[in-house]
């Protein structure tokens, strides 16, 4: 069973988190009581120094790894007691991820990278008119026969924002969306995010090493050493 | 949708692809021609003893039908035989092994033909020296055999004058008297044939014959001895099949096994991002399933068709020591041994994939 929490609360709402791994015979701290509000609509970006444990925050906050302690809610779901397969539904439903190396499966059209998140999101029957719309603000419409290896990176990267946003998530966490690409097709993206922020409503959550990258978010958010700077 | 994946990945790596298919169609090969070759056997053994158009056959003893040669009797027993109610006509041939699985038979001629017709001839003749021999079409071909050709048998040599159509009595085939002779086995036979007026007559002429002989000879009716040459009769041979089959198995779980093994390696961040996008491990292990079945449906179409060709190769290069069918109700079967096989190599490395930790795949390179 999963708790939920009164409506207008905060998006994302991180308290107390801590995460520790075991490396060997070495406990590693990688977030020591992290505590953050994302509203809805909200585009932020989080920025820190390797190690600082933001991308510790990312895969917690998305689901893909268990708090130590502390509290995340998503969406009004508390994470914290979730067993692995309730994460993996969470995902389907509320997360959409962009990632630095695209991660377009290989084999697939750039239409059925996106279909397959469908599938697995439990989406059925055709994508409405405001999808269309997107792929077209995306710039992709006309790529989507093509396998990744024929589309450039700044192309798959189009591609990997629409596969995150065909399932109307609650939140798109993207980290590093930008680290594989050049000046022109970063700023590209990083300006299409900010659209589909801006257009869309869709709360986003970057992590970025980039200040430039930052830049386009509304707030951005500090790390360093497992902490959230204030 | 995971079906589509399924046979991008498949075509993606299409060499990985073809090569396990076409290594689990070599088992499926295997599985069909030893079967076919035993039964191909077999049924020649069959036909052989069904166009000798008798209904009664006397061998020594308690010998198995499919005994190349057994100890010779005296042939005085055929007079005897001639002798009882209902027998029209009896003939008594030698058998002697010459090369594996084909003996060479002594036959008189004369009273072969006049028991059920004789041998159709393709080329040449009867005898007409001591030392002729008659070969079956098969024989001639595999050795190439011509008409007047020296062969070596038995430590003698024979002249071939004649090649007969195959499937009567046998693929050697030389007058009694010399291979009686030459084998120090004066009036000796090592089976009678025997026609009867009234075939309905048959169950009782043979009771009445084995009373008669008394374990010297043993009297079978053909279709007794038919039915003998039917794999479900032979227990060695079935526990061969088995034992074919249980090779069929291993060989498909580990070309599987390696095959699904390193996929799943090479796979790894693509199964990451499955899992980021939530796919369930039941949803991973389910496309690997899938994947290994295609895989082993494509191989054991393979193996179906390869096994025409070495049906084919075999009749060819050696039709006369071997004879191999098709096994069509065989087909299914080869087919669920194969994915059996597949499946058992596909469970390690589709739970390696299931447990694949998302964050560790995402990470690799």
């Amino acid at each position: 069973m999963t708790e939920v929490i009164p409506a207008k609360q905060p998006i994302i709402r991180v308290r107390g988190l801590r995460k520790t791994y075991r490396a060997g015979e070495v406990d590693v701290h990688a977030l020591r009581g992290v505590d953050l509000d994302v509203k809805a609509g909200e585009f932020v970006a989080v920025v820190g120094p390797s190690g600082s444990g933001k991308s510790t925050l990312f895969h917690i906050l998305g689901g893909l790894a268990a708090p130590t302690s502390g509290e995340v809610w998503i969406d009004g779901e508390s994470l914290q007691k979730m067993s692995d397969s309730e994460r993996t539904e969470m995902r389907q439903r509320k997360v959409g991820f962009v990632f630095q190396k695209y991660n377009l499966l290989p084999t697939l059209t750039a239409r059925d990278n996106i279909e397959i998140a469908r599938y697995l999101g439990h989406r059925n029957g055709p994508v409405d008119a405001s999808f269309n719309q997107m792929l077209d603000l995306l710039g992709i419409s006309d790529r989507l026969n093509r396998k990744p290896s024929a589309l450039s990176g700044g192309e798959q990267q189009r591609v990997a924002i629409a596969r995150a946003l065909v399932n109307n998530p609650a939140i798109v966490l993207a980290d590093e969306p930008t680290g594989n690409l050049d000046t022109e097709n970063s700023t590209a993206v990083l300006g299409l995010l900010r659209q589909v922020n801006e257009r869309l409503g869709q709360t986003i959550l970057m992590i970025t090493h980039n200040p430039e990258a930052a830049a386009f978010a509304d707030r951005t958010v500090s790390m360093r050493d497992g902490r959230i700077l204030e | 949708m995971i079906n589509k994946l399924v046979v991008q990945n498949l075509r993606h790596r299409w060499v990985r692809t073809l090569l396990s298919a076409l290594i689990i169609g070599v088992q499926v090969t295997s599985i069909l021609t030893l079967l076919g070759l035993s039964r191909g056997m077999l049924k020649d053994s069959e036909n052989r003893a069904r166009t000798l158009g008798a209904d009664i056959i006397l061998r020594p003893g308690s010998s198995a039908a499919f005994n190349l040669s057994s100890a010779p009797v005296p042939a005085k027993f055929l007079p005897l035989v001639l002798r009882q109610p209902h027998v029209k006509d009896a003939v008594g041939v030698l058998s002697v092994a010459a090369i594996l699985l084909t003996p060479i038979i002594g036959v008189d001629l004369d009273d072969f033909t006049r028991f059920n017709g004789g041998f159709r001839f393709l080329k040449g003749g009867p005898f007409q020296a001591p030392d002729d021999i008659i070969v079956d079409e098969y024989y001639a071909k595999q050795n190439k055999v011509s008409l007047g050709q020296t062969i070596k048998l038995i430590n003698h040599d024979w002249r071939v004058c004649g090649i007969i159509e195959s499937g009567k009595l046998g693929r050697l085939v030389v007058q009694l008297g010399r291979l009686q002779f030459l084998t120090s086995n004066p009036d000796k036979i090592t089976q009678i044939f025997v026609r009867l007026d009234d075939p309905v007559q048959t169950d009782a002429v043979v009771e009445q014959l084995n009373k008669l002989l008394e374990g010297n000879l043993t009297a079978s009716s053909i279709e007794v001895l038919a039915s003998q040459y039917r794999i479900d009769n032979i227990p060695v041979l079935k526990t061969f099949i088995v034992v074919v089959n249980v090779l069929a198995i291993f060989v498909g779980f580990l070309v599987v096994f390696l095959s699904m093994y390193t996929a799943v390696v090479e796979r790894t961040r693509e199964i990451g991002v499955l899992k980021a996008l939530g796919a369930k491990p039941v949803t991973i292990l389910n496309l690997l399933v899938r994947e290994t079945v295609v895989l082993a449906l494509m191989g054991s179409l393979l193996g179906i068709i390869m096994s025409f060709g070495t049906q084919a190769l075999i009749m060819t290069l050696v039709p006369a020591s071997l004879q191999v069918v098709q096994v069509p109700d065989w087909w299914g079967y080869a087919t669920l041994i194969a994915v059996a096989g597949a499946l058992l190599g596909a469970i390690y490395p589709g739970l390696r994939a299931a447990r694949q930790d998302a964050i560790e795949a995402l990470a690799y390179d």
